[in-house]
């Protein structure tokens, strides 16, 4: 019988419409793997196995009594801790938010569960979404499944792992500066952040929310495209919402990978965004990719960006002065942590020693951060400053995109990096964000899969695709021809190659996996913390 | 970093009382110096924020979302209660607001 954890979502969809097995079936696989690799990954923070498989057993019924349950009733799926979900705690990666059970869900939840999908559980990530490894989590790290010495990235590590590690078909992200495209290099997935208000924020918890955007991760871009379908469109309850009319990105997936072929696509390299400071199995894999496409009819055209430069600093202002705000409600009031001083105090004492205890240091450093830009006599100079880059750069993506239909880059500068490997190198903890960044200060879509694994180190490298706003569809039509030309080129996916798969679990040690962490190299919360250019995770998302 | 941008342990102790963090003597030295490193980084963008350029607060420019002017759906008090650290006759509890010297 197939392993119903090895198959895509479509293929899953397709095997539960013709009944050929159940969706408790489809679930409990996923719930086994979980339980077998995820001791080893923590990718999950909360595993939901009993409503999981209730609902399993409702939607199998009611495919059984003839109702009309939608394409994917039926196929589980994850969900990044950062999303609201009712019955299910949802804490952000924070010790301030520990066992908070949302009275509401978030609208792609909801929409999620609208559509008959079953939540397996919530996924890692770094505390309120700031990093880029996971290792900023209050619940300690997740590891990436291709080398648990090594980070899976973030903040999203959680998702991209469980996703690449078959926990979960696809899974549900949220892209800051990178958070989903990023992981999803790291760990050999597909990862998409939609255009800036194509997705409802509402129960998304937010961190900047001038950058915030939900978006699927996937093992195919069909996949992502079957979730970015079922959680996009306009919602009333977030007011960034926008109300256009979106095509379905299924259907635009089907027919980039269709026939393959990328005749008359005009694709442009940007200059700045690769060579130098990039590793060499990144770049060369980049290069074979631009060759593939020319291949396959597209013509290639390098175009500058000479404001991309900016764009990690003025990250570095508009992200922590917009959470600096936004973690402003975790006052001890109206939900999570509250911590009395000794002897009591007035709400504000209260409030203080709370966030104290609550916050882990990454999050703490970016909010004073945040108060300090936008204090008064700084404001203009910096936030100010920040936001007039955001105006350049998005001049340079416009000027691109009159030349050419879509951008590409490596997703990340890097392969995934070791647990506390990025603590004495700051020049590379910039660059590792420097790819992803840019979309999020223009609100533009981008998307990130698998491009080949790096020579040097045999760990994946991904593409990044981006198109001008509104224009997602290109990216599933794109990059679903692309991924098939690749799977010509390699006769299968890139998880087909994942080198530890088999032997997670029970029989891990025998097939040259390296070990975890010994937990001395593991940064546990609450520890000493390295300052800012010497932190673990490029500290920017 | 330049001396006259150096932020000092009294500023960061400013700033964590405007956050409402309680911060340790060893935090406030510790960011400190780190707040210094980053500002010295992030500095740049008024390189090139001259004053011809127009901010950009919001990538997909939107004016005046509005809904119609009654009841939408919202959470019960039960509901909005639920998380909450402590309450009392359906309301937020919380400890005093003024201190002594208030």
């Amino acid at each position: 019988m197939t392993d119903l954890t090895r198959v895509t979502a479509a293929a899953l969809a397709e095997l539960l419409s013709t009944r050929e097995v159940s969706s408790v079936e489809a679930t409990r696989a996923h719930l086994d793997r979980i339980e077998a690799v995820d001791t080893d990954l923590h990718a999950f923070l909360h595993i939901d196995s009993d409503g999981a498989l209730k609902r399993a057993s409702e939607i199998d019924q009611l495919r059984a009594d003839g109702h009309e349950v939608g394409p994917l009733a039926g196929v589980p799926v994850a969900v990044k801790d950062v999303l609201c979900t009712i019955g299910m705690p949802s804490t952000a990666g924070s010790k301030i938010l520990e066992g908070w059970m949302p009275p509401y869900d978030a609208t792609v939840v909801a929409r999620m569960r609208s559509a008959n999908l079953v939540l397996l559980g919530k996924t890692n990530m770094d505390e309120f979404a700031m990093g880029s490894s996971t290792e900023y989590s209050a619940y300690g790290p997740t590891r990436n499944p291709w080398d648990r010495e090594r980070t899976p990235g973030g903040s999203g590590g959680g998702s991209a792992a469980a996703v690449g590690a078959f926990e979960a078909p696809f899974a549900l992200g949220s892209d800051t500066g990178g958070s989903i495209r990023q992981p999803a290099a790291f760990t050999g997935t597909v990862g998409v952040k939609p255009t800036y208000g194509g997705v409802s924020r509402y129960g998304a918890i937010a961190l900047a929310s001038s950058l915030d955007q939900v978006g699927p991760v996937s093992r195919t871009v069909l996949d992502a495209a079957l979730l970015h379908d079922v959680i996009g469109g306009h919602d009333p309850h977030d007011a960034t919402s926008l109300t256009d009319f979106w095509p379905s990105f299924a259907a635009a997936a089907r027919e980039g990978a269709e026939a393959p072929s990328l005749k008359g696509v005009r694709i442009g390299v940007i200059k700045e965004l690769g060579g130098d400071g990039f590793q060499k199995g990144v770049n060369d894999r980049f290069t074979e990719a631009l060759a593939l496409a020319e291949a396959a009819g597209a013509e290639i055209v390098e175009v500058s960006a000479p404001h991309f430069e900016y764009g990690i600093a003025a990250y570095y202002l508009i992200l922590p002065a917009e959470a600096s705000s936004n973690l402003a409600k975790f006052d001890s009031v109206r939900f999570g942590l509250r911590v009395t001083p000794e002897g009591g105090g007035t709400v504000e004492q209260v409030m203080s020693a709370t966030r104290e205890a609550g916050f882990g240091p990454e999050v703490k450093r970016r909010v004073i951060l945040g108060t300090y830009a936008l204090s008064a006599g700084y404001y203009d100079a910096y936030y100010g400053s920040a936001q007039k880059v955001r105006t350049l750069i998005q001049r340079d993506f416009a000027a691109a995109f009159d030349r050419v239909d879509v951008l590409v880059s490596p997703s990340a500068p890097t392969t995934a990096f070791t647990f506390g490997e990025k603590t004495d190198d700051p020049l590379s903890m910039y660059l590792n964000d420097i790819t992803t960044i840019p979309a999020n200060l223009a609100g533009i879509p981008g998307m990130s899969l698998p491009m080949g694994l790096a020579a040097e180190d045999g760990l994946p490298t991904g593409l990044q695709i981006m198109a001008p706003a509104r224009e997602d569809v290109r990216l599933y039509r794109i990059g679903a021809a692309f991924e098939a030309l690749f799977a010509q080129q390699w006769g299968g996916s890139l998880l087909d190659q994942l080198p530890t798969m088999a032997g997670m679990g029970a029989e891990r040690a025998t097939v040259g996996a390296p070990a975890p962490a010994p937990a001395s190299v593991l940064p546990v919360h609450g520890a000493p913390e390295p300052g800012f250019g010497t932190e673990p995770d490029g500290g920017t998302r | 970093m330049p001396e006259q941008q150096v932020i000092s342990a009294e500023q960061v102790q400013h700033l964590a009382g405007l956050a409402r963090i309680a911060l340790t003597p060893d935090e406030i030295q510790h960011l400190a110096v780190e707040l210094g490193t980053i500002v010295d980084n992030i500095r740049k963008v008024s390189e090139v924020a001259t004053a011809d350029v127009p901010a950009t607060s919001h990538p997909i420019p939107l004016t005046n979302v509005f809904r119609p002017d009654v009841v939408g759906e919202v959470l019960t008090n039960e509901q909005a209660l639920s998380g909450a650290p402590e309450s009392a006759d359906g309301r937020f509890k919380v400890s005093a607001i003024l201190g002594e010297e208030q």
